[in-house]
C-alpha cells in the first residue's frame, strides 16, 4: 500500500530546510503511521535530495507526524539551482512511500 | 460574548485580488489582513529603494488598495499589511494618494518602521545561523537586514486609531493576532493565549492554502470552485477560540483535512514555534468541525517569548545562468541526454567559470532526481535545463548561451530555446538582541 492511501501531507520550506507533514486521512489509522513512517525510513527515501538529518515530530492532537528534513533544499531556497526552488512537491514525492498492507 | 472577524485578504505577494474584495464586501469582518512579504522580497525591495528613495514598497500595494480601500472604509474595516517591505512610510504616502484619488475622507494611515537592523548587524559581530560563519565573511556583500518585529506595534497605531497599518518586516501571524490582543486586551504576557493567537495567524497568513488552495489532489482530495477560491476568515471568541471559515457561496472547502495541512506549513518543532511574541506550542491544540466549512480551534498554548529576534539578512550570494530547449517525438529523451552532454562539454571547452551546474531534463528526473523518478515509460517530449551557479553576470549569460547554441549545432529537432541570467540575493539570518530593536510609528491623517 502507498502512503497517499491512507494520508496527505504538504511541504513547507525555511532557508535550506524542508519540513513535510504526513496527515492521517482517518485518525484510527495515526498509530499505524507512527509506527511505519519513521525518520530513518523517511531519510532512506529522500536519500538524493536529503544531506542532513531528518527529525519527526508527532502531533497525536491531530494525527500527525512531522519530517523536519535538514540541507534538503539544494543550499536554500534564494539560491538553489533546482526548478523547484522551494521543494514544493516533496510532499507529492512521499505519497509513493510504500507502506505494509493493513490486516 | 465579544468576537472578532479577521479576514486574509493575500498568502503572498503576487495573490489574487478579488477574493480580498469579496472578504470586505461580504465576510462581515472587522480587519483585513494581507501577508505580502516573502523572505527574499524585502531584500530585493531594498534594492530598488537604494535606486529610487520612494520605491521599496511592494509592486501591487496600489492595485490591492485600489480594489478595497472603499468599501473597508464604507464598513470601517481596518486594514493591516507588510507591503511596506523596505520602504513603509512610501508604502502610507502611496495609500494616502490613492485614498485622495478615491475620495475617501476620515482615514488615518500608520506606517512601522526599526525593523531595517542593515545598521545594527553592520556595526557587531553576528554569527550566520545557518552556516555557523561570522557575518563578517560575506560583510561586502550585504543588501538589507530586517528584523522581525512583533504584534506590539501594530497594536500600538490600532490604539491611536490608525484604519490602515502598513509595516515592513514582522511575524506574519503578527498581522492577525494583533486586532485580537487590541480588541480582546489580551496581556503581552499571557503565553497561552498569545501562543493561540499565534495558531490562529499561522493558520490565516497564507489565505487559500486553508480553504482548499494548494490541496486538490483530483480522487484523493477534491475540492470545487478553485477558480473562485474564497479567502479565509477567522472568527475568534475572547478566550482565543476561533472558527475557520469562509465567505458562502465562494470556491474551495474548509475543512480538518484542509486546516491541519496548513497549521503545520513551514513548522518545525510544534512544541516550539518561535516568535517574536511568544513561543507557541502546537501539541495542545485541538480542531472540531462543527458544520459545512466551519474548522474551531482551540488549545494553543505557548511559553515566554525569546531574548532575541531572528533577523533576515539578505546579500549578493552569486549569477545563475540558465537555459532550456524542448525535444519531442521518438527518441526525444535521448536527444535530450545527449543534449545535456554536448552542453556541458562545451561548458568545459569555452573555459566558461561556473561553482555549480545543474543538468536536468525536465519530465524524467528534474525534480527530485533519478531514484524517485522511476515511472517504466518515456514521455512524448522533454525539455532539458541547464543552470549554473558563477561569480559574474557574465559568465552566467554564458550558461544559457551554450543551451541556445543548441538550435543549430545540437540533436535533431530541438525548440522552443530560453535562456536568462539573475543575480541572486540570498537570505540568511542572524539573532540580534531585542533591546537593539526599537520602532517608530508614523501617521497620515486626510
Amino acid at each position: 500500500m502507498k502512503l497517499r492511501e491512507i494520508a496527505h501531507s504538504r511541504t513547507g520550506d525555511k532557508g535550506n530546510t524542508s519540513n513535510i507533514s504526513v496527515i492521517a486521512h482517518d485518525p484510527k489509522n495515526y498509530a499505524f503511521l507512527e509506527k511505519h513512517v519513521t525518520a530513518d525510513k523517511v531519510k532512506e527515501f529522500f536519500s538524493d535530495i536529503v544531506q542532513g538529518d531528518v527529525v519527526r515530530y508527532t502531533l497525536p492532537n491531530i494525527g500527525a507526524l512531522n519530517f523536519v528534513m535538514y540541507k534538503a533544499l539544494g543550499g536554500g531556497v534564494t539560491r538553489t539551482l533546482s526548478l523547484d526552488i522551494h521543494g514544493k512537491g516533496l510532499s507529492s514525492a512521499l505519497m509513493n512511500f510504500d507502506l505494509p498492507d493493513k490486516e | 460574548m465579544k468576537k472578532i472577524r479577521i479576514g486574509s485578504g493575500a498568502g503572498y505577494a503576487g495573490d489574487r485580488i478579488e477574493p480580498a474584495v469579496e472578504l470586505a464586501e461580504k465576510g462581515d469582518i472587522q480587519y483585513l489582513s494581507f501577508e505580502c512579504l516573502a523572505e527574499r522580497t524585502i531584500a530585493i525591495a531594498q534594492q530598488a529603494k537604494m535606486k529610487d528613495p520612494n520605491a521599496g514598497y511592494d509592486g501591487l500595494l496600489t492595485a490591492r488598495m485600489e480594489a478595497a480601500l472603499s468599501i473597508c472604509h464604507a464598513k470601517g474595516i481596518k486594514i493591516i499589511s507588510n507591503m511596506g517591505a523596505a520602504n513603509p512610510v512610501a508604502g502610507m504616502q502611496k495609500v494616502k494618494e490613492i485614498a485622495q484619488k478615491l475620495g475617501i475622507k476620515g482615514l488615518k494611515i500608520a506606517a512601522v518602521t526599526g525593523d531595517d537592523v542593515l545598521a545594527v548587524v553592520k556595526a557587531g559581530d553576528y554569527v550566520i545561523e545557518e552556516t555557523g560563519e561570522k557575518l563578517a565573511t560575506i560583510k561586502d556583500k550585504l543588501v538589507s537586514a530586517n528584523a522581525y518585529l512583533g504584534a506590539k506595534p501594530i497594536v500600538e497605531a490600532l490604539k491611536n486609531g490608525a484604519d490602515v497599518i502598513i509595516t515592513g518586516r514582522v511575524a506574519d501571524p503578527a498581522l492577525f493576532m494583533a486586532p485580537l490582543i487590541y480588541e480582546f486586551g489580551w496581556s503581552e504576557e499571557d503565553w497561552n493565549i498569545l501562543g493561540q493567537g499565534t495558531v490562529i495567524g499561522h493558520l490565516l497568513e497564507c489565505a487559500g492554502q486553508i480553504t482548499g488552495g494548494y490541496f486538490a489532489d483530483p480522487g484523493y482530495k477534491d475540492v470545487n470552485g478553485l477558480a473562485r477560491l474564497g479567502f479565509p476568515i477567522a472568527e475568534v471568541s475572547e478566550d482565543g477560540t476561533a472558527i475557520i471559515t469562509k465567505v458562502a457561496g465562494s470556491g474551495g472547502k474548509v475543512t480538518l483535512a484542509t486546516c491541519k495541512e496548513q497549521f503545520l506549513y513551514e513548522i518545525h518543532n510544534p512544541a516550539a514555534y518561535m516568535t517574536p511574541d511568544v513561543v507557541a506550542n502546537y501539541t495542545t491544540v485541538q480542531m472540531r468541525e462543527i458544520g459545512p466549512d466551519q474548522v474551531e480551534i482551540s488549545g494553543g498554548t505557548g511559553n515566554e517569548r525569546p531574548a532575541t529576534l531572528k533577523a533576515s539578512i539578505g546579500y549578493v550570494d552569486s549569477y545563475i545562468g540558465e537555459g532550456q530547449i524542448s525535444y519531442a517525438g521518438p527518441g526525444a529523451v535521448t536527444r535530450g541526454r545527449l543534449a545535456l552532454e554536448i552542453v556541458a562539454e562545451r561548458l568545459k571547452l569555452t573555459g566558461v567559470k561556473y561553482d555549480e551546474l545543474k543538468l536536468d531534463l525536465i519530465g524524467i528526473d528534474s525534480l527530485h532526481g533519478e531514484k524517485l523518478s522511476q515511472t517504466g515509460h518515456e514521455p512524448y517530449e522533454v525539455r532539458v535545463r541547464v543552470s549554473g551557479r558563477t561569480q559574474n553576470m557574465k559568465e552566467a549569460v554564458r550558461i544559457g548561451n551554450e543551451v541556445e547554441t543548441l538550435y543549430t549545432n545540437g540533436p535533431a529537432g530541438g525548440g522552443g530555446a530560453t535562456k536568462v541570467a539573475r543575480e541572486v540575493v540570498a537570505m540568511v539570518s542572524v539573532v540580534v538582541p531585542r533591546e537593539l530593536v526599537s520602532y517608530t510609528l508614523h501617521y497620515e491623517v486626510i
